[in-house]
């Protein structure tokens, strides 16, 4: 028994040094960063990168107005195989999750595109399944609106790329119209492919900002919600390109699974080490935990990166900061149901309807945040409902 | 001969199931030290302590139940619950902060109680009555924000987390968190101390014979996850405090607070283990997480070395514990 004691307490003392071992003291931080641009290739595709940051630049087509009807670059293509009359056509949708703000918000604004297209009979009925984030649960609902027939329209926003490939394929040949959004898949059976520009050039708008704002030399600390999402890691890998080519350094990357409690304390522990000039978030909901740590430790605000959501957006205003508000364009939840009337008329629609995608900076700041006056915290200022008819109702109670 | 049983019995504290945990803090706290001399200098002490707080309390409220034989599964939602629901009603309101706080302490009173009779009259296993409580309340949550809270909470609210008594001599800011916690930790120590207390380790330790004793298990039992339930409030009124609203807010702390309590030394199944020893737990998990910070070790890895860490405390106290049961002594329950 001796023996075993000392060899588990020998254990633990091996387990806390080796997580010593694992990494060198934290003062090489531009070396680890190194290490971790490395690491992170698997999430970074040139070409991609590269469209995206050219996609950037381009004017879309359509009217400034209605963003979530505008298209960049669109390449049309016939719909007239699927034309039908009357107008009462079944929409059915099957949505990865409601579960977090961003997506709770884009799916009200669905709804209420989707009730304004009852009443001016449009489409008929609207079914919906909500797979919470479950890769099967989706399959199993997309293949329950094949089995049921009923469907004339399917959308889809998968959970995963891979897995529901071929679920997505089942669905298109079952003969219905099928339209992927937000994320893709690796088919392109689907009639319209709908999404904003992308990650890469939601990640780079923010690290272009810091590296424009900052003096060379200023330390950044990246905060990151969760390793392996694709849509985040991809932000992450283009922000990783932007700093590498800057004078910037970047003290780390934490991952806080937006958990404001934990935003707040990283960023404390930080500040006690040392300055922080900046801050690059890969989604902005947990912003104004970071920037409160700043406040209680009595330290100047950094140059801030968030999103178009409303608490951080309504602090920004509030204090004056430095800050840019990259946006993901939620609008893109509307375009999916006006796409599906489109088709149902037999109307052209893009192959890969590629939706503008700007982030809010200090000159539209004001102006946005006068337009969601009356909506609450963790709605998101670019949901582009304002001309629905429950506005603003509908987004107030959630 | 007194003399060497008294000194037996402050090695057995020393060496027993709880020290493990003052050993492992300890360990912590120098390496800690070495890497950032400036961790034990007032100011970051301070911030440390308002971090760690929601978890200490939530290690003495699961302590009640843990020692009872029990499980508290429903804390993590409950947190989340309460700085939601507190979000929602207060709106930004100073006035109503106070009367929230006040409903707020009904709500967690009545999730205890639930908890507590589910348990003891319907005979339903611990583990399973506040899984589905937690069930319940995550989802009501969901059901009642859409997926996204509403609502503000209001500057007094977030006082008891965020801020403290200013321009104390040497130290600067006391956390109102240290006071709190302190308040609780000298009341759970004599509670325990108590007639309830002692009936408590008594019936996790053999509940048949506490019953043929005369305990009123169900009571008893009963008060303890009424206890758990308060701690999770107040914890949840230091949680939103110190960060505000998130959606996140909560979750996957009851396992966190399960993991303090039993890196204390206080044994599943009951009967065992001191309440300081819990806090302590809570108190080397916070700073655990603190020195994976600190040696900017990847995130991806952390998990792996918290586990062994945790098993390997624990497995080197229930080790100590078989050796020193081969000579048993009256002297093996509690602590306390």
């Amino acid at each position: 028994m001796r023996f075993t004691k000392t060899g588990l307490a020998g254990l633990a003392i091996a387990g806390l040094v080796l997580t010593g071992c694992t990494t060198d003291a934290p003062t090489d931080d531009a070396e680890t960063g190194e290490e971790q641009t490395g690491g992170d290739q698997e999430w970074f595709v040139q070409e991609d990168f590269d469209r995206e940051m050219a996609q950037r630049d381009i004017e879309p087509e359509g009217d400034a107005e209605q963003p979530w009807l505008q298209a960049i670059e669109p390449d049309w293509v016939d719909t007239s195989e699927f034309a039908t009359e009357g107008g009462d056509a079944t929409v059915c949708f099957s949505n990865a999750s409601v579960s977090n703000p961003w997506r709770v918000t884009g799916f009200i604004t669905m709804e209420q595109q989707v009730e304004a297209l009852q009443e001016s009979g449009d489409i008929g009925e609207f079914r919906v399944s909500d797979a919470a984030d479950d890769d099967n649960k989706q399959i199993s609902d997309i293949q329950a609106f094949v089995d049921s027939g009923d469907c004339d329209a399917i959308i889809i926003s998968p959970s995963t790329t891979a897995t529901l490939t071929p679920a997505v394929e089942a669905a298109c040949d079952s003969g219905a119209p099928v339209i992927v959004f937000d994320r893709g898949v690796n088919t392109d059976c689907a009639v319209t492919f709908i999404h904003p520009i992308g990650g890469y050039a939601y990640g780079a708008e923010g690290a272009e900002f810091l590296v424009d704002n900052l003096e060379p030399g200023s330390k950044v600390l990246a905060l990151r919600i969760l390793p392996g999402v694709d849509v985040l890691e991809n932000r992450w890998a283009a922000a990783q390109q932007i700093f590498a080519d800057s004078d910037l350094e970047i003290l780390g990357d934490e991952f806080t699974e937006g958990d404001g409690a934990k935003i707040k304390d990283v960023v404390t522990q930080y500040l006690e080490r040392g300055d922080v000039d900046g801050i690059w978030m890969d989604a902005g909901d947990g912003a104004v935990a970071a920037l409160e740590a700043f406040e209680d430790m009595g330290v100047d605000y950094p140059v801030m990166v968030g999103e178009d959501e409303l608490s951080f957006m309504r602090k920004w205003q509030e204090t004056g900061l430095t800050a840019i508000a990259p946006v993901y364009s939620n609008f893109q939840w509307r375009t999916p149901v006006l796409a599906a009337v489109d088709i149902l008329n037999g109307e052209q629609v893009p192959a890969e309807w590629v939706l503008p995608q700007e982030p809010i900076t200090d000159a539209d700041l004001d102006d946005f945040l006068e337009r969601n006056a009356d909506m609450p915290s963790l709605h998101y200022a670019k949901f582009g409902g304002e001309d629905l008819p429950n506005f603003p109702e509908a987004w107030q109670d959630r | 001969m007194s003399n060497t049983s008294r000194l037996r019995a402050v090695t057995d504290r020393l060496f027993s199931g709880s020290a493990t945990v003052f050993v492992l803090l300890a360990l912590i706290v120098v390496a800690l030290t070495v890497l950032n001399p400036s961790f034990l200098s007032p100011g970051p002490l301070m911030l440390f302590v308002k971090k760690a707080a929601p978890l200490i309390l939530l290690a003495i409220g699961q302590y009640f139940v843990i020692v009872s034989g029990e499980f508290d599964l429903s804390v993590g939602s409950l947190v989340g619950a309460q700085v939601v629901i507190a979000a929602l009603l207060i709106d930004g309101v100073e006035s109503a902060t106070w009367p929230v706080m006040l409903v707020m302490f009904a709500g967690g009173a009545i999730v205890g109680v639930v908890n507590g009779l589910a348990t003891t009259i319907l005979k339903v296993p611990s583990i399973i009555t506040t899984l589905g409580t937690m069930l319940v309340l995550y989802g009501a949550i969901r059901w009642l924000t859409g997926g996204a809270p509403t609502g503000a909470l209001s500057e007094q609210f977030r006082q008891l987390g965020r801020h403290g008594i200013d321009n104390v001599p040497l130290i600067g800011q006391v956390p109102w968190a240290l006071i709190i916690v302190i308040v609780a930790g000298v009341a759970a120590v004599f509670l325990m101390r108590s007639a309830w207390g002692r009936t408590l380790i008594t019936i996790g330790d053999n509940e048949r014979a506490a019953t043929f004793a005369g305990a009123r298990v169900w009571q008893v039992k009963t008060t303890a996850f009424v206890l758990s339930s308060l701690m999770a409030t107040a914890a949840g009124i230091l949680i939103g405090g110190y960060a505000g609203v998130t959606a996140q807010v909560g979750q996957g702390l009851e396992f966190t607070a399960i993991t303090a309590v039993v890196l204390g030394g206080v044994v599943l199944g009951g009967g065992r283990g001191w309440v300081v020893a819990a806090m302590a737990g809570a108190l080397t998990v916070e700073t655990l997480f603190r020195l994976f910070n600190q040696l900017s070790l990847p995130s991806t890895i952390r998990p792996t070395a918290q586990g062994l860490i945790i098993i390997a405390a624990v497995a080197y106290a229930a080790v100590d514990r078989a050796r020193r049961q081969r000579t048993p002594r009256h002297s093996d329950v509690a602590t306390s």
